[in-house]
């Protein structure tokens, strides 16, 4: 068996060879970056430097998400202790004035310079996207340098799976994936379990439209989800896991996969992990396209090879879950935490966020807005910081309208609700849901009973078919919008309309059916007058 | 083993090659069960889509009744059991593309190139999609054209660059 890794001396040789270069240029290679070009840009930045001879003096590297997608390509140039530039829309054109004019001639490109003390990155916590825009997503010696699998190290060494869980426990972190069940009371429960096998599954199967956070954090620190799931394992006496990811993501997959062979070498996985006693097999398992396989049950099924449709519960899954056997699903931002809460501490945890919901949130900021893209925040920060603030307000001069949070289980957040705080259960009041974390903004343009259409279509296409109320009640719904939206409906199919909602709500077996029709009643509920002039235009007509 | 006339030695017994990258997949998981989706997702990596033929074949393989496999495949929307078109046209139609007016793309590019959504045009050149979230959302409205992502098209953008797509191919390929 090979020598299992040395951390603290990967970190201090990755630190210096590091520290050799005077110059790191980091380009953003993630999803949005990419498509706007930043594979080139790199290629143009690898010519400049070779051909001026500059190899050992400047380093250029793919980087993860900085955040601001909507101004990719994003290039930041990190002089040797000194302060960052960050440099926005860049061409591989510009590689030239870059390497020369900024490296060469300590000269800024004023004209592509974004400020990193604007408030999109000053009002930002990150715990989960610590290394993301920081690390090269596919070198384990990059996340090492960067703390990473020191929790690990730290658990199994110095603590039992126990205190593992009290630790958690203690740190209140609630699930990622939109619920907010206490992660250390799932963990307790298949840990309780004395079955021999048992797995623990990451769910990166991220389905809202709108929501590309866990992408995210798959794609750029992929050790982050590895070393949070083994940690899981180790707590809960698990010895295989599983990451489902949605087929949506192939890089996802690429990386992790690449991610857990190379751990693997280096004894982070596998047999006697760091020369413990704890084992652990991970594999990644990729979905083809279903919303509902986000739903726990659903999940299982589709990790043993089946159609993706859910089950009733009791039993719930850390009694008899995937091939049977206890299984806990944690979701993948909510494990992208346990690194951190296990290296620093509960107390460190609790200090950002709120009381019931401590920690940050991340989300994918989208539509209507001036800055779009990815952020982290703290819990209890209000929509409007988020809105206004970090969005930079709505793009085009236009007003605001509706802020979209929780995909097609979620709802929209009228502006007369702004300042209402981003927890579980201030959103939960409003009507909308926290959820994975998609946050869309809307303009005045939106119309309300459109957007609940357009939801609405959504929950029909995808409900699995296994239950009445949502293989049926989805289509009437859709309907019902259908005709409100092309101005034929009757009065009375609001009555029925809110009727059905009620229905579908109370009778669904699974969440996705449960949840379908909030989309509706949040609009009905702060947008009725758009309703009523659409049928009211029936009328006329 | 024996070899049908004319195939090349260490050639499938199908006569197909492509069958011989499902076995070696299957050889390595074991013929699990639970790795149907996995060999679903490789078999169309393969042959472009799944034909009646390798889901049965696939059946045979792991030793489940057709209609488990069948059942299985017409689940997941991204099997597809017909041969795309030369060409890929997919808009994305999640919230925020929606937002930024995806549908209107989606109604120009069909209507153009008179291509319904999720089908091929009669010349098989051309095959519309629409996806449910690309996750690139910071560049609504996005479309992708042969694996390209594309970010912040309109309507007339849209139109030009799969008619740029369409004509590029003729010139290699013509």
């Amino acid at each position: 068996m090979a020598e299992p890794i040395d951390l603290h001396e990967v970190a201090q040789r990755q630190l210096e060879l590091h520290s050799r270069f005077p110059w790191r240029l980091k380009v953003c290679t993630s999803t949005a970056c990419l498509s706007a070009g930043s594979g080139a840009v790199k290629a143009a930045l690898d010519a400049e430097v070779s051909e001026r001879g500059l190899g050992h003096k400047i380093d250029v590297t793919c980087t993860g998400c900085m955040g601001p997608c909507s101004k990719g390509p994003l290039v930041r140039v990190e002089p040797r202790g000194n302060v960052p530039t960050l440099y926005a829309g860049v061409a591989s054109h510009h590689a030239g004035t870059i390497v020369a004019d900024h490296i060469g001639g300590g000269k800024v490109i004023e004209h592509l310079r974004l400020n990193e003390d604007i408030p999109f990155f000053a009002r930002q916590t990150r715990v989960v996207l610590a290394n993301a825009g920081k690390i090269d997503p596919d070198s384990l010696e990059d996340y090492v340098a960067h703390g990473g699998y020191e929790a690990l190290s730290k658990a199994l060494s110095r603590m039992t799976p126990i205190e593992v869980i009290a630790e958690l426990k203690d740190s209140g972190l609630r699930g990622r994936g939109g619920a907010g069940y206490p992660v250390g009371n799932k963990w307790a429960l298949l840990a309780g379990s004395q079955a021999p096998d048992k797995y623990v599954i990451a769910n990166g199967d991220e389905g809202d439209p709108g929501a590309f956070m866990d992408r995210t954090v798959m794609e750029d620190d992929p050790h982050r989800v590895i070393e949070g799931l083994a940690i899981a394992a180790y707590a809960t006496g698990a010895h295989r896991g599983f990451i489902y990811v949605r087929a949506e993501y192939p890089k996802a997959v690429e990386r992790l996969d690449r991610a857990i062979r190379v751990a693997r070498r280096a004894r982070l996985l596998g047999r006697k992990i760091l020369d413990s006693e704890f084992d652990l097999e991970l594999e990644v398992r990729i979905g083809a396209g279903a919303f509902v396989c986000g739903e726990e049950t659903a999940l299982m099924a589709s990790i043993e090879g089946r159609r993706g449709q859910p089950r009733l519960r009791p039993p719930y899954p850390t009694e008899s879950g995937l091939f049977g056997r206890p299984s806990m699903i944690n979701n993948v931002e909510s494990l992208a935490n346990i690194p951190a809460i296990v290296s620093r501490g509960a107390e460190w945890f609790r200090r950002v966020g709120t009381d019931a919901s401590p920690g940050t949130k991340v989300f994918a900021l989208a539509g209507d807005l001036v800055n779009t893209g990815l952020i982290e925040v703290p819990m209890g920060i209000s929509l409007r910081e988020i809105v206004e603030d970090i969005g930079g307000g709505v793009a085009d001069g236009k007003a605001f309208k509706a802020a979209q949070t929780g995909g097609p289980s979620g709802g929209c957040i009228p502006g007369d609700r702004l300042d209402t705080p981003v927890d579980y259960e201030s959103l939960r009041a409003l009507g909308s849901i926290m959820g994975s974390g998609g946050l869309i903004v809307m303009d005045e343009d939106v119309s309300m009973p459109e957007v609940a259409r357009f939801f609405m279509e959504f929950c029909m296409d995808e409900s699995c078919g296994k239950c009445v109320p949502c293989r049926a009640g989805t289509v009437q719904l859709h309907h019902l919008l259908d005709r409100i939206c092309q101005g034929r409906a009757r009065p009375r199919d609001l009555a029925l309309l809110e009727d059905l909602c009620q229905v579908v709500r109370d009778t669904s077996m699974c969440g996705l059916g449960q949840t379908a029709p909030n989309p509706v009643t949040s609009t009905l509920q702060y947008f009725r007058s758009e309703y009523e002039a659409k049928i009211a235009e029936a009328a006329r007509a | 083993m024996a070899q049908r006339d004319g195939a090349a030695p260490g050639a499938h017994p199908s006569g197909d090659d492509r069958f011989a990258v499902i076995d070696k997949h299957l050889k390595r998981v074991r013929y699990a069960q639970d790795q149907l989706i996995e060999t679903l997702h490789i078999s169309q990596d393969v042959f472009g889509y799944l034909s009646d033929d390798v889901l049965m074949y696939l059946a045979r393989a792991f030793r489940l009744p057709p209609s488990r496999v069948f059942g299985v495949a017409t689940f997941y929307n991204l099997f597809v059991f017909d041969p795309p078109g030369d060409h890929g046209c997919t808009v994305c139609t999640g919230t925020a593309c929606f937002v930024k007016g995806a549908d209107a793309i989606v109604s120009a590019v069909s209507e153009r190139f008179d291509v319904a959504v999720g089908e091929t045009s009669n010349d098989g050149r051309l095959t519309l999609k629409t996806a449910r979230c690309l996750g690139s959302c910071g560049l609504a409205p996005v479309v992708v054209l042969d694996g390209e992502v594309l970010g912040h098209l309109d309507v007339d953008a849209s139109l030009a660059r799969v008619t740029r797509m369409l004509e590029e191919a003729e010139v290699v390929h013509g």
